[in-house]
């Protein structure tokens, strides 16, 4: 058991919890939707003060802060306690197709060419990770909701904004990975 | 405290998982996105799959949530730009990052503290989504 889950899991048995996650916060008369607290921390910081959008009863959304709260926990104990140091064990077409970007194999989580001080504390380094950040959260409420919203809650319920904004996710998706990516890195 | 201690927990399983399946790994989007490997579909899959049962059996069952109350799933509004063009700029930004909302947030408890860096970039998109929002097309 113990073995199992320091292990990598796989994907059938980590679709299986997420698709549990979302069954489980219906239960709880929540909805599945993690980007929606990017929205509530703006409203926190006086963001109502700008723009009528963040003028809302953002307690309704502290179980969500609570759940990012624990969001947040479960990535450390995932890394201290059940982590048995395994290299992620991408293809060997993505290994070649990212060396000729100039990204190393893994020998963590992240690629070290980007998720590294050296780089985040670059001026392109800082430039790329906030201008990325800001795609993400601009897109996201543009789009009413994320990965979480749309392509698990959304597609759950057979819903067809989900499934459009789920198309959009790959036209930008390619976009970057094909034609941005390679000018930028 | 007690009614939202289950969230916290629920939040914990999911950093748990994220961590575990490599969904929250750069690499693992890069590979997803180059059509590579079937490891971040068969999680995406797999989870609508089950989403999509859970969802008719509430339907179906009329099931009530914790506190007794009907689970109720409010249909979006329709819209093509909207969807279409909010995911492709989300789309951009997550290939770029390798990081969707959650997993910022995971993996700055994972120890890459530089994230906060994507995260300041997320609230900023936020607050100019929240800013421009009546200019652009819904």
């Amino acid at each position: 058991m113990i073995d199992f889950l320091i292990k990598p899991w796989p994907w059938h048995f980590s679709g299986l919890v997420i698709g549990l996650i979302m069954m489980v916060l219906l239960f709880f008369g929540k909805s599945f939707g993690f980007s929606a607290n990017l929205r509530t921390i703006c409203t926190i910081a006086g963001g109502d003060k700008i723009a009528d959008f963040f003028k809302f009863d953002w307690k309704k959304q502290t179980w969500n802060l609570v759940f990012l709260g624990g969001a947040v926990l479960g990535g450390f104990i995932a890394n201290q306690f059940l982590s048995d140091g395994s290299i992620v064990a991408i293809s060997e077409n993505t290994i070649a197709d990212l060396a000729a970007l100039g990204i190393s194999a893994p020998t963590e989580i992240q690629p070290t060419e980007i998720f590294s001080w050296d780089f985040a504390t670059s001026f392109k380094g800082i430039l790329f990770l906030i201008i990325g950040g800001f795609l993400v959260g601009f897109g996201a409420r543009y789009a009413g909701g994320c990965t979480s919203g749309h392509a698990i809650s959304g597609l759950s319920d057979l819903q067809l904004p989900s499934l459009i904004a789920v198309v959009g996710f790959f036209i930008g998706g390619l976009l970057m990975t094909y034609l941005i990516l390679p000018l930028i890195l | 405290m007690l009614k939202l201690f289950k969230f916290l927990i629920t939040g914990i399983l999911f950093g748990i998982v994220m961590t575990k399946s490599e969904a929250i790994s750069w690499f693992r989007i890069q590979e997803m996105f180059r059509f590579q490997s079937f490891h971040m579909y068969g999680i995406i899959f797999t989870a609508v799959a089950i989403g999509l049962l859970g969802v008719q059996i509430i339907k179906r069952f009329n099931v009530r949530d914790i506190g007794g109350n009907p689970i109720i799933f409010n249909p979006k509004d329709m819209s093509i730009p909207r969807y279409l063009i909010g995911g492709t700029i989300f789309g951009l930004g997550w290939a770029m990052t390798g990081a969707c909302p959650g997993p910022m947030f995971v993996n700055f408890g994972y120890g890459y503290g530089m994230m906060v860096l994507i995260i300041i970039g997320a609230l900023a998109g936020t607050l100019m989504y929240g800013v421009l929002r009546k200019r652009l097309p819904h």
